[in-house]
């Protein structure tokens, strides 16, 4: 009698701890659901499609190692379609609907912007993608920008392009700024116009210009009677591409093009502009040269390259996704260092470590931006017509500043 | 005075480019009353196919738009059946018809992104990048092939309209439906023509977009105000008004974007549309 109960209680003992033991398990296994807006359609999707790629091979790896802290990566995620509008309401949704552990940003100043009251309210960290100076507005301790602008985004951004331009002997004096009227492009010539007064140059022509912009030759050429020999541009994709042929068309004789082209990154638009590119000393954050060939960037790229086929995005992915998976590296990182997802503890390991990721060692600043700028400007060279592998290796986007990263020379000036 | 010329002419090749984006815009809203909202997005499905053709068999791109025409042409004429079944033979053409070419507008832009991505699209051929340098002036290829295109076909449409019986049934539908039918003329089936005519000429305007710059899906929604206040302000329905509105528009966007600033180019065009209506509400050409 009392053998039987004593087996009735071992029996009822073993379900009861391995329930327990499989209850513990399954809440270990509770996926970290990180939530976050994204442009996957509208002007911004060619860039944003190629980060999600990016991202998914983030969470794929790790979730392959095992998960963080023994749990599951979930991405819940959202189309903002460019439009800065959505992008408040998909963040309240993430976080009161979908009830996501941790926030990451969309691509862009414009995307970025917009989450920031709702992910301050809740005082959540904010690992941000490529968004220019956002925080000089909202002071925000929690915030963390991953684009390598540097502590100064809106003078760091330029600062290189101008200093390059007073190393030139003789040294050029005037200068021509053309932005698109929208809120990064307008920071970038912000930054350019403080830059190009302390370095004592002199503005003579400084116009914004509306996006929807279909001919650019009527500014070109008005740029051109101005005779400015230093011509700096902040534009969007299709803008860039028309100041590009409309400066080869109108036979621009500025000694440096250039600034903040977006769009002079992406593999289509690199091959079909092709040698009009020659020349043209614009920024960037990674290109296949020597000096930036960080531990994993081109193990990731493989991946990203093969993850891009038939998706209609940028097959090199030189430009954004090395970043978009850099910044989800950080939050691991982080995660794992302070181990949880408290959100005080994350900000405050975020601010004091250096982080090993595929776009090198990256430390932020108090205002979470870089520490440091790496902000690179290079220029075309050599760069051969509707060829679009020449752009996969070294020599064609050259290095030539900062001085630490440096590939080349400068070939100056520009027309020659 | 270069400066002056150059803004001059490039504002024409420009303003013959907004001609063949509007044209079909001009028989569908101005002569047909159909307020074809997904106008645009058509013209970015002509810079597809021109860009598909032109990147995997190097065909020309605006030989390309002028062949696909055809295929656009029977592409508008089952719009509009569908269009006729659903909205206008009930007489909820208004509301509901501008929901529905919103709604097509959305499907044509989901569909391009769904099959060929986001990324941003361009084609080679052998003119782009090359120039003809007329003394001080100077005409880029890449503006002066789609402004020779862009007249012929907007010429040949408003001979067309105005010459051939079928033109001006076209023309007659849009002012008085009874007195057609009483010509012996079926007023949907003229219209269902009409509708396929204007959707051919954004295959070919589609094909001069993509030779000017680079198109993404979404690119036609920045063409749809642009498009609509040329066609208003060339007088609604009227062709010649159309290219007389449509080279207004380029040549001031040009003048102030090389004198005054380019921020100031559409606030100026936008506001010579309203001057001009203010004046003569049924626009430059529009019946009284």
């Amino acid at each position: 009698m009392i053998r039987t109960a004593l087996r009735s209680l071992l029996r009822a003992s073993g379900i009861a701890l391995a329930s327990a033991l499989f209850a513990g398990a399954a809440a270990a296994a509770e996926p970290i659901k990180i939530g976050f807006s994204m442009a996957l359609t509208g002007g911004l999707a060619g860039a944003g499609k190629a980060a999600l790629i990016a991202m998914e091979i983030w969470r794929d790896d790790v979730n392959k190692r095992g998960g963080i802290l023994g749990r599951p990566v979930e991405f819940v995620y959202y189309d903002d379609a460019t439009n800065p509008a959505t992008v408040p309401g998909i963040y309240t949704k993430l976080l009161n609907v979908d009830k996501v552990d941790l926030v990451v940003s969309s691509y862009g100043t414009n995307e970025i912007a917009p989450a920031m009251p709702i992910v301050m309210r809740k005082k959540l960290v904010f690992p941000s993608l490529f968004g220019l100076a956002v925080n000089d507005e909202f002071k925000y301790d929690r915030y963390f920008q991953i684009m390598p602008a540097g502590p100064e985004p809106k003078l760091d951004w330029s600062r290189g392009f101008f200093q390059l331009a007073a190393e030139q002997k003789p040294r050029p004096k005037t200068v021509a700024i053309i932005a698109a009227d929208a809120e990064f492009a307008l920071n970038a010539a912000a930054g350019a116009r403080a830059n190009a007064k302390k370095m004592g140059f002199k503005i003579i022509y400084d116009k914004t210009f509306p996006p929807s912009t279909t001919d650019y030759s009527p500014i070109i050429r008005a740029i051109e009677a101005t005779k400015a020999e230093i011509v700096y541009v902040a534009s969007y994709p299709p803008q860039s591409v028309g100041i590009v042929k409309a400066a080869h068309e109108v036979g621009l004789k500025a000694k440096m093009l250039g600034g903040c082209m977006v769009g002079l990154q992406f593999a289509a638009i690199q091959k079909n502009l092709g040698p009009l590119l020659n020349g043209i000393i614009n920024y960037d954050f990674w290109v296949p040269e020597p000096t930036l060939d960080f531990p994993g960037v081109k193990e990731f790229l493989a991946k990203y390259q093969e993850a891009a086929k038939g998706k209609g995005v940028d097959p090199l992915g030189h430009y954004l996704p090395p970043y978009a998976y850099a910044y989800l590296e950080v939050l691991e990182q982080s995660i794992v260092a302070t181990k949880g997802l408290d959100q005080g503890k994350l900000a405050a390991y975020m601010h004091k470590a250096t982080f090993k990721t595929v776009v090198g060692d990256v430390k932020f600043a108090k205002n979470g931006e870089w520490a440091k700028t790496r902000t690179l400007q290079v220029q075309f060279r050599d760069v051969q017509p509707d060829n679009l592998e020449q752009f996969a290796g070294p020599g064609k986007r050259v290095v030539l500043y900062p001085k630490q990263w440096k590939s080349g020379d400068i070939a100056y000036p520009y027309k020659q | 005075m270069d400066l002056f010329v150059n803004a001059i002419v490039a504002g024409i090749l420009l303003g013959a480019f907004y001609a063949s984006v509007s044209v079909g815009l001009s028989i569908t809203f101005g002569q047909l009353d159909i307020v074809n909202i997904a106008h645009p997005a058509f013209v970015v499905v002509g810079s597809y196919i021109a860009w598909i053709l032109n990147s995997r068999f190097g065909l020309d791109p605006v030989l390309v738009g002028v062949l696909a025409a055809p295929l656009f042409f029977v592409a508008g004429v089952l719009i509009y059946r569908v269009y006729y079944a659903a909205f206008e033979r009930t007489g909820q053409e208004s509301l509901s018809g501008l929901a529905f070419f919103f709604g097509v507008m959305f499907i044509i832009e989901i569909v391009l992104i769904l099959v060929y991505g986001v990324d941003y699209r361009l084609v080679s051929a052998d003119y782009l990048g090359r120039n003809i340098d007329l003394g001080f002036v100077g005409l880029p290829l890449r503006l002066v092939v789609p402004f020779v295109v862009a007249s012929a076909m907007t010429g040949a449409v408003w001979l067309y309209l105005s010459r051939t019986f079928t033109g001006r049934a076209i023309l007659a539908v849009a002012q008085d439906r009874l007195a057609l039918q009483l010509m012996g003329a079926d007023p949907v089936r003229i219209k269902q023509f009409a509708f396929g005519l204007a959707i051919a000429t954004t295959a070919i305007a589609g094909s001069l977009l993509i030779v000017i710059g680079p198109v993404e899906p979404s690119l036609g929604r920045g063409y749809i105000g642009r498009a609509f206040a040329i066609v208003v302000l060339g007088g609604m329905g009227s062709i010649p008004g159309m290219v007389i509105a449509a080279l207004l528009i380029g040549v001031l966007e040009s003048f102030v974007s090389s004198f005054a600033g380019p921020s100031w180019a559409p606030a100026v065009a936008f506001g010579a549309l309203l001057l001009t209506l203010a004046v003569r509400p049924s626009g430059l050409f529009g019946r009284a």
